[in-house]
């Protein structure tokens, strides 16, 4: 099968305007040795109704019908209908990189609207129009802060999410890039760390791993005092409640966007954000539009500043990113749109209500108590009196309640953690609590 | 466009429109105690309003995007001949794969157990994508081609520091892809680059002679980004294997030997495909891709973990023990959502189909060739074409215009122009890649106006120096855009 349109004719007469027999003899000039005989070792081609039913196969081997408390970066928030029909629009979904922006206008603007919501959440003037993911955004950060303060030590946060660190420290490793990390206290605070004048950056994260709630302005305050810039990972649902960390002092304001109407999706596609102030912006890895007019003196946009990008400065450029998540920003920016204001205050809100109460409820259970003593808005972390707390979680799925990770590194390792979005109702967490108490009881 | 009213006016961003009070969002009721936000998070920094969002109904929401929409261009649309995007047909079919609620609803650390379903996917993925590179291991985590690249020379580092060999230099053919030496950068390398030859091919007694004990590695596109098959690339793989030094395919141009020639086969040690190009998911205007990157035995080890197997018990999951590893890309496990929708394209092509996709690609290509090189020269005429050509269009700058105007007098006429300006080896250079899924219609009427373009460039440049006039927009200025940078809307803009 293939989705090519030639009929019998259209073959035997463009082959004929190119000198060819058949299509194997277009490829008869490389080298005989390397052309297989006889073709490639898959499946034979299906029909549409074919591939679809082995692809439902697939789909429903996966148990997705477990309540989700998990978190670590990954939230079960509503994703609005309109997400999906906006962004299926054929004009958006398959366009390419708008190379060409007078026939792009669509989605040049919408990331120049997206670029204006990543500013607004991050308290920062400057976004570019997204990057991977919050993983591979903190790593783009810390290059642009080692950049702008010519060291190239990176301290974090151990309350900075395990993926997120390890993809730091994968990035620094072949550039000799000084990594380290500062452990989280008992309150699942990260203290403010003794920097070495060769420490370009700090990340922390708001709130961190633990759900716990930062201090960024200390943090922003000594990372300045010792000439280093301060990186923020934003869950960026919180600064609905949070003053944003741009207005706290942070220097780049980066975060992983699947809270912003990206749906779970196994991780991905999500997007990465990332925001600066405007003397960093020739720093920024990626893409960035900015307004212009036409010659008829009309209001336009176009990708901007591309001096900074690979296919102009190739080695001396900023990032070597390329393609990146552009329609996940722009479904980002529907999500943000759908809420608006007050929406994301009261969905904050709801998180924070139905979080407190879930863990009141939870410790109530013998056996059960928070990991931390820090302010938390939606995620928390339970330590268990079980001895092997994965097997907790994996008993917990079994009996129907998705919970975790389970916290790797500091004080609270081994807790496991407990996410509450909008959609966890009162019932979800008595029935939560009933299977933690019995899962808890048996392994005492 | 609009089919009512000046279909030229400004679209009014989501801010102007945006009035207090509106909104289009709701939530469920709470059923637990409200809480004190102040109360709740003593001690915190609280924000004193709500970062200022647009304020809008769903409808005026619907319209907006709706109208955006009106003014972008897609395949969906039109001819995309985007050389070096493989800009083929997007099935449909794929969308509602990723769409099924079984892979929707997937918590990324939901135990592997219950990930069963995406875990096999993947795991025959990697079988697939292995069979047709000639490679053995497959990474998922990276999330474009770029990040492939940077996955694959982390992998070089990694093999070379293994051995104890520290080694300094990335070889690049001067033609190469700009990510190619960003990429090389990212990782540490001082990048060398070496010389096509005459006939657009890598000059291989060039390379030769730039290959040593500090050399890394060689990063080459095939076909490459002339669009010829580099014919002497077993050679060029014995010099780099000759010194300890490893061979990375960029897999942008894969569309064109899919299911006929593979990478391991030319010799090559790591691979990355681009999904968003040969196995036609969508690019979103601008992304989200995926880079998946396919290995040779020996550098398996060093692959980011974790990494899918299948157990002895038939179950699959990911095996994070991995001494050698070089640490992880990605936040989560990559663009899993794109992967499924690339399983399934192979899924309903198979290797027939396949053999099929990548014949009709060059036919296509070699055909517009056919069409139109009498007045837009080949750069490189000595071979054939693979699954796109380079044309020069050097010859209509006697009349005072330059491929850019022949690019925007194209948009009238109806096509998006072909990517230009790229490779920087070819003056002028118009780089053109119909893809298999175009009808012979389309590439004559494509061919047609090429022809009509270059025809006017000598009797009314004018009309070309203009051009467009028939879009929302007509040229933007961009230096007044980098000069007087507005990246974002604000309220003493409107």
């Amino acid at each position: 099968m293939d989705f090519a349109p030639h009929t019998d004719d259209d073959l035997q007469a463009m082959l004929a305007a190119v000198g060819r027999s058949s299509l194997d003899d277009l490829f008869t000039h490389i080298p005989q040795g390397l052309r297989p005989p006889g073709e490639p070792n898959l499946p034979r081609g299906r029909s549409e109704d074919e591939t679809l039913s082995a692809l439902a196969r697939h789909a429903a081997a996966n148990h997705t019908d477990a309540v989700c408390f998990a978190g670590g970066g990954a939230y079960d928030h509503y994703v609005p209908a309109a997400i999906a029909a906006l962004v299926g629009r054929g004009e958006l979904l398959t366009s390419y990189t708008p190379y060409q922006p007078e026939v792009s206008q669509g989605m040049l603007q919408a990331l120049f609207e997206y670029q204006t919501v990543i500013s607004e959440l991050t308290g920062l003037p400057v976004s570019n129009a997204s990057l991977y993911d919050g993983g591979s955004a903190v790593a783009e950060a810390v290059s642009m802060a080692c950049a702008a303060t010519r060291r190239n030590a990176v301290v974090m946060s151990s309350a900075l999410d395990a993926p997120t660190r390890q993809v730091v420290r994968t990035y620094g490793h072949p550039l000799d890039r000084g990594t380290s990390e500062v452990d989280y206290g008992a309150d699942g605070r990260t203290p403010v760390p003794p920097l070495s004048d060769d420490v370009a950056a700090v990340v922390i994260a708001q709130p961190n791993a633990l759900g716990v709630v930062e201090d960024v302005r200390a943090h922003a305050e000594a990372a300045h005092a010792a000439g280093a810039q301060l990186i923020v990972k934003l869950e960026p649902i919180a600064v609905g409640l949070l003053a944003t960390p741009g207005s706290q002092g942070a220097d780049l304001v980066v975060g992983e966007g699947q809270p912003l109407g990206q749906g779970l999706a196994y991780g991905g596609p999500t997007f990465g954000f990332l925001a600066c102030r405007t003397d960093q912006i020739r720093r920024i890895p990626g893409r960035i539009v900015g307004r212009t007019v036409d010659r008829a003196g009309r209001t336009g946009y176009v990708m901007t500043l591309r001096a900074r990008e690979q296919d102009i400065r190739r080695e001396k450029a900023t990032s070597n990113i390329c393609t990146n998540q552009t329609l996940c920003a722009v479904a980002a920016l529907i999500h943000l749109s759908w809420l608006g204001p007050q929406g994301l205050r009261d969905l904050a809100r709801a998180c924070l209500a139905r979080a407190q109460h879930a863990a009141r409820r939870l410790t109530e259970i013998d056996g059960v108590e928070l990991a931390v003593s820090g302010p938390f808005y939606k995620e928390f972390p339970l330590r268990l009196a079980v001895r092997d707390p994965q097997a907790a979680v994996t008993a917990l799925h079994a009996a129907g309640y998705l919970v975790g990770p389970v916290v790797d590194t500091g004080p609270a390792q081994g807790a496991v953690m407990v996410a509450l979005t909008e959609r966890r109702t009162a019932d979800e967490v008595e029935g939560l609590a009933d299977a933690l108490a019995r899962i808890v009881k048996e392994d005492s | 466009m609009p089919v009512m009213g000046e279909r030229t006016a400004t679209e009014p961003t989501l801010f102007d429109r945006s009035r207090p009070g509106r909104r289009a969002s709701t939530l469920p009721a709470l059923d637990v105690p409200d809480v004190d936000p102040v109360q709740a998070l003593d001690g915190v920094e609280l924000a004193e309003a709500p970062p200022a969002l647009p304020e809008l109904g769903e409808l005026d929401l619907v319209r907006h995007f709706t109208r955006l929409s009106h003014r972008n261009h897609g395949i969906d649309v039109g001819f995309y001949p985007l050389g070096s995007c493989s800009m083929k047909y997007n099935p449909r079919m794929s969308e509602a794969a990723a769409a099924l609620p079984g892979f929707r609803n997937l918590h990324p650390w939901a135990p592997d157990e219950a990930a069963q379903g995406t875990l096999a996917l993947l795991y025959d993925l990697q079988q697939w994508l292995a069979e047709l590179t000639g490679m053995t291991t497959a990474t998922f985590q990276p999330a474009a081609g770029a990040h492939g690249e940077l996955a694959g020379l982390m992998l070089f580092r990694a093999y070379h520091e293994d051995r104890g060999d520290a080694r300094r230099t990335i070889i690049i053919p001067d033609s190469a892809h700009g990510t190619n030496p960003a990429s090389a950068a990212m990782c540490g390398y001082d990048v060398v680059t070496v010389p096509s030859g005459d006939d657009g091919l890598v000059d291989v007694e060039a390379l030769e002679a730039l290959v040593d004990e500090s050399t890394a590695g060689l990063m080459l596109t095939n076909p490459n980004t002339v669009g010829l098959f580099e014919l002497d690339i077993e050679r060029i793989a014995a010099a780099l294997h000759r010194v300890g030094a490893l061979l990375y395919y960029d897999g942008a141009n894969f569309n064109a030997i899919c299911g006929r020639v593979r990478p391991g086969d030319m010799g090559f040690d790591v691979v990355h495909l681009n999904v968003h190009k040969t196995f036609a998911t969508p690019h979103g205007g601008g992304g989200p891709g995926a880079g998946p990157v396919l290995v040779s035995d020996r550098l398996a080890p060093y692959l980011p973990a974790p990494v899918v197997v299948r157990r002895d018990d038939g179950s699959y999951a990911w095996d994070h023990d991995r001494p050698k590893s070089i640490g992880r890309l990605h936040g989560f496990h990559g663009n899993i959502g794109i992967l499924i929708r690339a399983y399934a394209f192979l899924l309903f092509h198979g290797g027939d189909g396949l053999q099929q996709m990548s014949g009709k690609a060059v036919l296509n290509a070699n055909y517009v060739a056919s069409q139109v090189t009498d007045v837009l020269p080949l750069g490189y005429p000595q071979h054939q074409p693979m699954h796109e050509f380079v044309s020069t269009g050097r010859a209509i700058k006697v009349h005072g215009v330059r491929v850019t105007d022949l690019c925007k007098r194209l948009i009238d006429l109806g096509f998006h122009p072909p990517t230009n300006y790229f490779p920087l080896i070819v003056d002028e250079a118009l780089m053109v890649e119909p893809t298999e899924t175009e009808s012979r219609e389309t590439l004559d009427e494509f061919s047609a106006a090429l022809r009509q373009a270059v025809a006017e460039a000598a009797e009314d440049p004018d009309r070309l120096r203009d051009a467009p006039v028939t879009t929302p927009v007509r040229r933007l200025d961009e230096g007044r855009a980098g000069r007087e940078l507005v990246v974002r809307w604000s309220s003493d803009q409107a």
